[in-house]
C-alpha cells in the first residue's frame, strides 16, 4: 500500500514530524515500512505562466516553437519549446532560470535554435508527476499567473509504502492507515466514511443477490449524462499515480480513487450497455466472459458473477467484463460497491490466475458498511468533475449478517502479554481501534467466545468457540467493527490491545528450564557422523533432494530396481527432475562433477539426509483431518500410511587422489577400498561393525562392489562404480561411491570396558596360502576363531601373488598378537594357539602355512 | 668389609694415588670430543667400576682415626671429578646444539598436506548450534518428515483451506494437488508431531529442511532450512517468549545483543510478532546520525531474524490440548538468512551448488 503522506494528512492530524517518524509509529503498529518516496522537495523556482506569443521557428528537423510567456514579472520571458500541444493563452508552468527540477536537472537561460531561452516549459513527466508525457502540462485557465507551480499543485510529498499483512484488510486504504497513525500519534481521527448520505428515495438499477453465501450487500447507484470526454484532475491523477495506480479516463479514476481512500474497490458500467436486472450469482457450466484485459474465460461453477439478462457481465471483485466496460462514449454509469465472500473472490482470483487491486481488498476483508458510502462519494465526484447528474435512488440488496461478538475477561490482553493492563487501558484500546465495548457477558454471545458468523466471514463451529472461551472475571463483550472481519478470537483482542500498548513495552523473562533430556542418540550419532567423515576428508554437501528418471538411467538401475519407484511432484522447480531421491548418490555425482568441472579433480564429498520411499501399497491420499479436536489415532495413521518412508542416509563420492601427490612422493588414487573404508568410519560411530560381502548392485562395478551388512540387515552399498556409470554421468575414472542407511544402524548401547592386561606380548607371524577365490575376511574369521581367547589381535601386513606363491593362490601375512589377562604366555601356549589358527583357517578355507 | 685392616695393602687410598686418579679423569674429561666420548669417560672415571669408586669401597678398611682423613680426600677428588664433568657436559651440548642441530635443520615450510581435508556444510553446523542454545535451555530436539500430510503443514496450524500458500505457486504438491501431502514449507509441522506425541509441557525446537517453489538467486533457493521452536506449559507469556528469544540471541551474538519485536500476523501465531536482532556489529551505532555506516544492517541498527508469536489457541485445539489451562509461543528463523548475516554469505548459491570451496573454511563448527 502506497501512502501519500499529504492524503494521510486529510484525515488525521500530524504532528509536524518527518515522514520517516510517521512510518515508524506505523511499523510499530504493525503497518511495516517498506520504503519512502520523496516527491517534489528538490523542485523550485517553477511558476504558473501564460503563452502570449507563439513563433513557429523552420529551417529545423522537427518543430520548434518561440514563445513570449508572461509569468507576472515586468516582462514576459522568451522561452523555446519543442511542443506543440498549446496555443496562444495556454496556462503552462514554466521553470525559471535557476529553477531545480527532479533529479537534480538545472534550467539556466541560454541560446538555442538560434534564439534566446530563459527558462523552459515543462511536462507532466518533467515535473515528475508521470513517468512520462505526450506533452505540455496545460493548467486550468483561472489559474493565478506567477504562483509557484509545487505549491500550487502539491508535488511535495512523501509516500510511504506499507506491507501490509493478511489479516489486515482494513489497512489497504487511506482509511485505514490514517486510523492507525491517529491512534499512534494520540490525535483526532476524521473518517472519510462518515458522509451524509442522501435520504433513501428508491431503488436505482434494478439488482438482487441469488447466492447469499457469495454476496451479502450489493448496491448501485447511477449517473447520468456524463461528459465521457472530462478529464480527471491533476490532483487526483497525482494521487492515484503516487499510490501505484495509472490514470485512465475519469470514470475510472475515480473508482480507483475512492478505492484508495476508503478501501472499498468499485465498479463502473456503461448502463447503456447492461439488459434487464443485474443478478449475484456462481457461474453455470460452460459459461464464457470476456474479461477487460480481451482475454475470454471460462468460467468455473464456483466463480462469483455479476450478471444480466444476457449472461456474466463482471468477474465480482475480480475483473469486469469487456462489454459493459466505461469507454469513451458512455455517459450513463452504473456504480457497483458490493460486499464479496472472502474466501469466494480469493478461490476465483487463484482460479484464475488473476490478482487486481479489488481481488486483493476483497480477499483480506473488506468493510461491509461502506458500498452505500462509497458508491455516494463515487457518484458525487462523477457529477463534480464529469457534469453528470446524479439519479435519485440507490439499489440495495443485502442478506442478514448477525454481528460478532468476542467475550474476554478485562485481564485477558494482560494474561497474553505477561504485563498487566488496567482495565480501563483494555477498554480504550479496543475503542481505539473501532470495537463497541460493554461490560458483562451480553446475554445473546453465551458465556464467552464468538458468536454469529458473516456469510463472508470466518465460518466456524460454536463448539469450536466454546473451547476458544476465555474463563476469568469482569467480562467484556466486544463487538468488532465492521471494518475489522479478522477480529473473532480472544487471542486476536488481545493483540491488539498488546501492539497498540506497543511490543517494546514487552518485559523480557525468561521462563524457568525445562526438565529436557538433551540430544536422542541417534540426533549425537547423526552429529558424530558428519564429524567422523569430515575428519577422515569428506566435504559435505546438501544437494536439492530432486531427480529424473535420466538419473536413474545413468546410474543403469534395472528397470525393477526398487529405486526407481519415487515420488513425483505436481509442480517441480524443473521437469527434468520431477522425482523426490530415492538415493542420495545423483545429487552427489552431480556436485562431484561440477566440483571436477571447476577444476578440483581430487573430490571427496558426502551429504546426510533423507530419502523418499513410497510403498507399492500405500493408500493414494492423505486424509485432511478437522481442526476443532484432536484427530483420533486411527485417523493420524491413515495421514501416516500414506506418506513414502523416509530414511535417514548417508552417501560418500570420491574420484582423484585421496592422498595427495608432493616432495614426500607418488600419492594413492582414491579406490573402491576408500569407499568401504567411509562406510566402516560411519559404523565404528554407530558401535556397530559392518560386513562387506562382494555383491553386485547398480551403479557399482560388478567386480569392485561390497553389500554391507551388520548381522543379517543389509544397511547399504559401498565401492567402485561401473565404468557404464562414470561414462554416463561423465565422472573421472574409478569414481568411488558409498551409501547407508542411517537409521538400520543402531547404537548397540554404551560401549564395554575392555579388561587391560599389563603383561608382555607375543607375537607370532604367519603366512597362509589360499586359493584366490578365497577372501579375506574368511581367512581372518577363521583365524580368530581358531586363536582362541589368548588372541588380542590379527593384522593383515602383506598380500602376495607372484612366482613365488603357486598360481591361482595368493600368499597372506598375518602378525598374530597374544596376550593373557593374569599372566606371561610362554612359547609352548602361544604356538599352540597359532596352531589351532591355522588349523581351523586350513579346515575352513584350504589355507596352509607357506612354506610348509 | 673385612673387620680387620692393613692401612699398607689399601694402596689407592694413597694421597698421589687419589690425586692421580683425578688428574686422570680431568684429564680424559677435558679431552673427550663429544657427548659420546664423554658418555665413556664418565663410565671411566666416575662409574661403579672407577678408581674413586673403588678407592671409596676401601675407606671402610682403614682405622677408624683414619677414615676421616681419606673420606674429605676422596670426596674432594668425586666432586671435582663431578664438576668438571657436568661442565664438560654443559661444553658439548652447547657445541652439538651449535652444530649437529644446524646440519639437521629441515626446510619446516614443506607442506605436508597428504591427506585431504573435509568440512561440514556451514548449514549443519548452525543448525546444531542454534539448537544447541535451546537445549542448554532445557529444549528437545523434535523432528518431522520433509514430505509431510497437507494438514500437518498447514490445517493444523490455521492456515485454511483458501490461504495463498496452499497454492502451486508457494508450495510444492506430491502425486496430485488432492493428495493430502506436500513438500513441509515450514518446519512447524514438526510442532504439530511433538504436541500429538508428546506429554505437556513441551519444549521443543525443530531445526529442518523445507520447501518452497522459488527460484534460486542470490537470495532465495526452493530449498532452505529453518529452525522453529515451541514452548507450551501453563501460563506462559509473551514476555517469556522475548525473554527466550533475547536469551537466545545473547548466546548466539554476544552479551547485550537482545531482540526487537513488531506486530505481524501468522495464522498459527496470535498475537504474532515479527523480531529483529540488535545488530551485532554496530550495536545500532550506525542508525544514529554522524556515525559511520555498517553494512551488516545496512544501518538500521537492527537486522530482521525471524518470526515468532503466542500460539493460537486454534492450534492448540487441533492437538487436543485444552487453552484455556495451557499457553505456549513459537518462533522460527531462517538458518541460510542467519548464514549470511551472521557470516558474510553474500550468494545464497553458494550454499547449494556444493563447490568445496565455499564449505573448506567452515571446518567443523561456525
Amino acid at each position: 500500500m502506497k501512502v501519500p503522506l499529504s492524503w494521510l494528512r486529510e484525515y488525521v492530524d500530524l504532528p509536524a514530524v518527518t515522514a520517516q517518524e510517521v512510518a515508524d509509529k506505523l511499523t510499530s503498529a504493525g503497518l511495516k515500512l517498506e520504503a519512502i518516496t520523496a516527491h517534489g522537495h528538490e523542485i523550485k523556482n517553477v511558476v504558473v505562466g501564460q503563452v502570449v506569443v507563439i513563433e513557429e521557428l523552420t529551417g529545423f528537423k522537427k518543430p520548434i516553437r518561440h514563445c513570449l510567456v508572461e509569468v507576472g514579472e515586468a516582462a514576459p520571458r522568451e522561452i523555446v519549446c519543442g511542443a506543440t500541444n498549446f496555443s496562444e493563452g495556454a496556462i503552462v508552468p514554466v521553470a525559471l532560470p535557476g529553477a531545480v527540477l527532479p533529479g537534480g536537472f538545472e534550467i539556466g537561460a541560454r541560446k538555442t535554435y538560434g534564439r534566446q531561452s530563459e527558462g523552459m516549459i515543462c511536462s507532466e513527466a518533467e515535473l515528475g508527476i508521470a513517468e512520462s508525457s505526450p506533452g505540455i502540462l496545460l493548467l486550468p485557465q483561472d489559474t493565478p499567473i506567477g504562483a509557484d507551480v509545487v505549491e500550487l499543485l502539491g508535488l511535495r510529498d512523501d509516500v510511504l509504502e506499507l506491507e501490509i499483512t493478511p489479516d489486515c484488510g482494513y489497512a489497504l486504504s487511506i482509511r485505514g492507515v490514517a486510523r492507525e497513525a491517529a491512534t499512534a500519534f494520540g490525535v483526532p481521527f476524521r473518517d472519510p466514511a462518515a458522509a451524509e448520505l442522501p435520504a433513501a428515495s428508491g431503488p436505482s438499477y434494478p439488482a438482487s443477490i441469488a447466492d447469499p453465501t457469495a454476496c451479502d450487500r450489493f448496491v448501485l447507484r447511477s449517473v447520468s449524462g456524463f461528459d465521457p470526454a472530462a478529464e480527471s484532475p491533476l490532483w487526483m491523477r497525482v494521487r492515484l499515480i503516487r499510490a501505484g495506480m495509472r490514470p485512465v479516463s475519469l470514470a475510472v479514476d475515480v473508482t480507483n480513487y475512492v478505492m484508495l481512500e476508503l478501501g472499498q474497490p468499485l465498479h463502473a458500467f456503461d448502463r447503456s450497455r447492461l439488459s434487464g436486472e443485474i443478478v449475484v450469482r456462481r457461474a453455470a457450466s460452460g459459461e464464457t466472459l470476456e474479461t477487460l484485459d480481451h482475454v475470454t474465460r471460462k468460467l468455473h461453477v464456483e466463480d462469483i458473477l455479476i450478471t444480466d439478462d444476457t449472461g456474466p457481465i463482471s468477474m465480482a471483485g475480480t475483473m469486469g467484463g469487456l462489454h459493459t466496460e466505461i469507454s469513451g462514449s458512455s455517459t450513463d454509469v452504473v456504480i457497483e460497491a458490493a460486499h464479496f465472500s472472502a474466501t469466494g473472490i480469493a478461490r476465483e482470483s487463484r482460479r484464475h490466475d488473476l490478482v487486481s487491486e479489488a481481488s486483493k481488498r476483497f480477499e483480506r476483508g473488506v468493510d461491509r458498511e461502506l458500498p452505500l458510502v462509497a458508491s455516494w462519494r463515487a457518484v458525487q465526484l462523477l457529477v463534480e468533475l464529469g457534469s453528470g447528474t446524479a439519479d435519485p435512488g440507490v439499489t440495495h440488496a443485502e442478506v442478514d449478517v448477525a454481528p460478532v461478538r468476542v467475550v474476554i475477561p478485562s485481564d485477558y490482553p494482560g494474561r497474553v502479554a505477561g504485563v498487566p493492563y488496567e482495565r480501563e487501558t483494555v477498554v480504550r484500546r479496543l475503542e481505539q481501534v473501532g470495537c463497541a465495548v460493554v461490560e458483562g457477558a451480553d446475554a445473546a454471545s453465551g458465556d464467552g467466545g464468538a458468536h454469529g458468523v458473516a456469510a463472508t466471514g470466518v465460518v466456524s463451529s460454536g463448539d469450536l468457540h466454546e473451547k476458544l472461551a476465555v474463563r476469568g472475571d469482569d467480562l467484556l463483550t466486544v463487538t468488532p467493527p465492521s471494518w475489522r472481519p479478522d477480529l473473532t478470537d480472544p487471542n486476536d483482542l488481545a493483540e491488539e490491545v498488546i501492539r497498540l500498548e506497543g511490543y517494546e513495552g514487552l518485559p523480557s523473562v525468561l521462563p524457568p528450564a525445562p526438565a529436557g533430556a538433551g540430544l536422542t542418540e541417534e540426533q549425537r550419532l547423526r552429529r558424530r557422523v558428519g564429524r567422523a567423515l569430515a575428519y577422515a576428508g569428506y566435504v559435505e554437501v546438501l544437494c536439492y533432494p530432486f531427480m529424473g528418471v535420466r538419473d536413474l538411467d545413468d546410474l543403469q538401475l534395472p528397470a525393477d530396481d526398487p529405486r526407481r519407484r519415487a515420488t513425483r511432484l505436481v509442480n517441480p522447480l524443473s521437469e527434468d527432475e520431477p522425482y523426490m531421491r530415492t538415493t542420495l548418490l545423483p545429487g552427489l555425482l552431480k556436485t562431484l562433477v561440477r566440483n571436477v568441472g571447476r577444476g578440483f579433480g581430487d573430490v571427496a564429498l558426502f551429504e546426510t539426509g533423507l530419502v523418499y520411499r513410497p510403498e507399492p501399497d500405500a493408500p493414494a491420499a492423505a486424509p485432511v483431518l478437522t481442526v476443532d479436536r484432536k484427530p483420533t489415532a486411527e485417523e493420524l495413521a491413515r495421514i501416516e500410511s500414506a506418506l513414502p518412508r523416509q530414511p535417514f542416509r548417508v552417501a560418500t563420492v570420491l574420484a582423484g587422489e585421496f592422498d595427495r601427490s608432493g616432495w614426500w612422493g607418488a600419492g594413492r588414487q582414491a579406490s573402491w577400498a576408500d569407499a568401504i573404508e567411509a562406510a566402516r568410519t560411519v559404523a565404528r560411530e554407530a558401535g556397530v561393525e559392518l560386513e562387506a560381502r562382494a555383491d553386485r548392485h547398480e551403479p557399482w562395478h560388478p567386480g569392485r562392489c561390497a553389500a554391507l551388512y551388520v548381522g543379517d540387515v543389509l544397511v547399504g552399498h559401498a565401492g567402485e562404480l561401473h565404468p557404464r556409470v562414470v561414462e554416463a554421468c561423465g565422472l573421472p575414472p574409478r569414481t568411488a561411491a558409498m551409501e547407508l542407511e542411517l537409521s538400520l544402524l543402531t547404537p548397540p548401547g554404551p560401549a564395554q570396558a575392555p579388561a587391560v592386561s599389563a603383561y608382555p606380548v607375543a607375537t607370532q607371524d604367519v603366512a597362509l596360502v589360499v586359493r584366490s577365490e578365497v577372501t579375506v575376511a574368511e581367512v581372518e574369521t577363521a583365524l580368530r576363531e581358531g586363536a582362541g581367547e589368548l588372541l588380542e589381535s590379527v593384522r593383515l601386513f602383506d598380500v602376495y601373488t607372484g612366482e613365488q606363491v603357486e598360481e591361482g593362490h595368493a600368499s597372506l601375512a598375518y602378525t598374530l598378537r597374544f596376550r593373557a589377562p593374569d599372566r606371561t604366555l610362554t612359547v609352548e601356549e602361544t604356538t599352540a594357539a597359532r596352531d589351532a589358527a591355522v588349523a581351523l583357517a586350513h579346515e575352513r578355507t584350504g589355507a596352509r602355512l607357506r612354506g610348509v | 668389609m673385612s673387620n680387620t685392616y692393613d692401612p699398607v695393602e689399601v694402596t689407592p687410598l694413597h694421597a698421589d694415588e687419589v690425586a692421580r686418579a683425578q688428574a686422570d679423569a680431568l684429564a680424559a674429561i677435558a679431552a673427550a670430543r663429544d657427548l659420546d666420548e664423554l658418555k665413556q669417560v664418565r663410565l671411566a672415571h666416575a662409574g661403579d667400576r672407577s678408581p674413586i669408586a673403588l678407592a671409596n669401597r676401601e675407606i671402610g678398611a682403614l682405622p677408624p682415626q683414619a677414615r676421616s682423613e681419606a673420606g674429605k680426600r676422596i670426596g674432594g677428588a668425586r666432586k671435582a671429578i663431578g664438576q668438571a664433568l657436568a661442565a664438560r657436559q654443559a661444553e658439548l651440548e652447547a657445541e652439538r646444539d651449535a652444530r649437529v642441530l644446524v646440519e639437521e635443520t629441515v626446510d619446516v615450510t614443506l607442506p605436508w598436506d597428504r591427506r585431504p581435508r573435509g568440512a561440514r556444510h556451514p548449514l549443519t553446523t548452525l543448525q546444531e548450534r542454534v539448537a544447541d542454545a535451546f537445549v542448554a535451555m532445557g529444549y528437545e530436539v523434535a523432528e518431522g518428515p520433509e514430505l509431510e500430510g497437507e494438514w500437518f503443514n498447514f490445517d493444523a496450524l490455521n492456515i485454511a483451506p483458501d490461504h495463498p500458500a496452499r497454492s502451486e505457486h508457494d508450495t510444492f504438491f506430491v502425486e496430485s494437488t488432492a493428495s493430502g501431502k506436500v513438500l513441509r514449507t515450514q518446519t512447524s509441522p514438526v510442532q504439530i508431531r511433538a504436541l500429538l506425541s508428546r506429554e505437556l509441557p513441551v519444549y521443543v525446537v525443530s531445526p529442518g529442511k523445507v520447501f518452497r517453489t522459488d527460484e534460486l538467486d542470490a537470495t532465495h533457493t526452493p530449498v532452505f532450512h529453518q529452525v522453529e521452536g515451541l514452548a507450551i506449559d501453563k501460563g506462559l507469556t509473551m514476555a517469556h517468549l522475548k525473554g527466550t528469544l533475547d536469551r537466545f540471541a545473547e548466546v548466539m551474538f554476544g552479551e547485550g545483543i537482545t531482540t526487537r519485536f513488531r506486530p505481524n500476523y501468522f495464522p498459527f501465531t496470535e498475537p504474532s510478532a515479527e523480531m529483529d536482532l540488535r545488530c551485532f556489529v554496530c550495536r545500532g551505532a550506525s542508525a544514529s546520525p554522524g556515525n559511520p555506516p555498517c553494512r551488516t544492517c545496512k544501518s538500521e541498527g537492527w537486522i530482521e531474524w525471524g518470526g515468532c508469536g503466542m500460539v493460537n489457541p486454534r492450534v492448540l485445539i487441533a492437538c487436543g490440548v485444552d487453552p484455556s489451562v495451557y499457553s505456549g509461543f513459537a518462533f522460527g528463523m531462517g538458518i541460510e538468512r542467519t548464514l549470511m548475516f551472521r557470516n558474510n554469505a553474500e550468494d545464497m548459491r553458494d550454499m547449494v551448488e556444493g563447490d568445496i570451496r565455499f564449505t573448506l573454511p567452515f571446518g567443523m563448527e561456525v
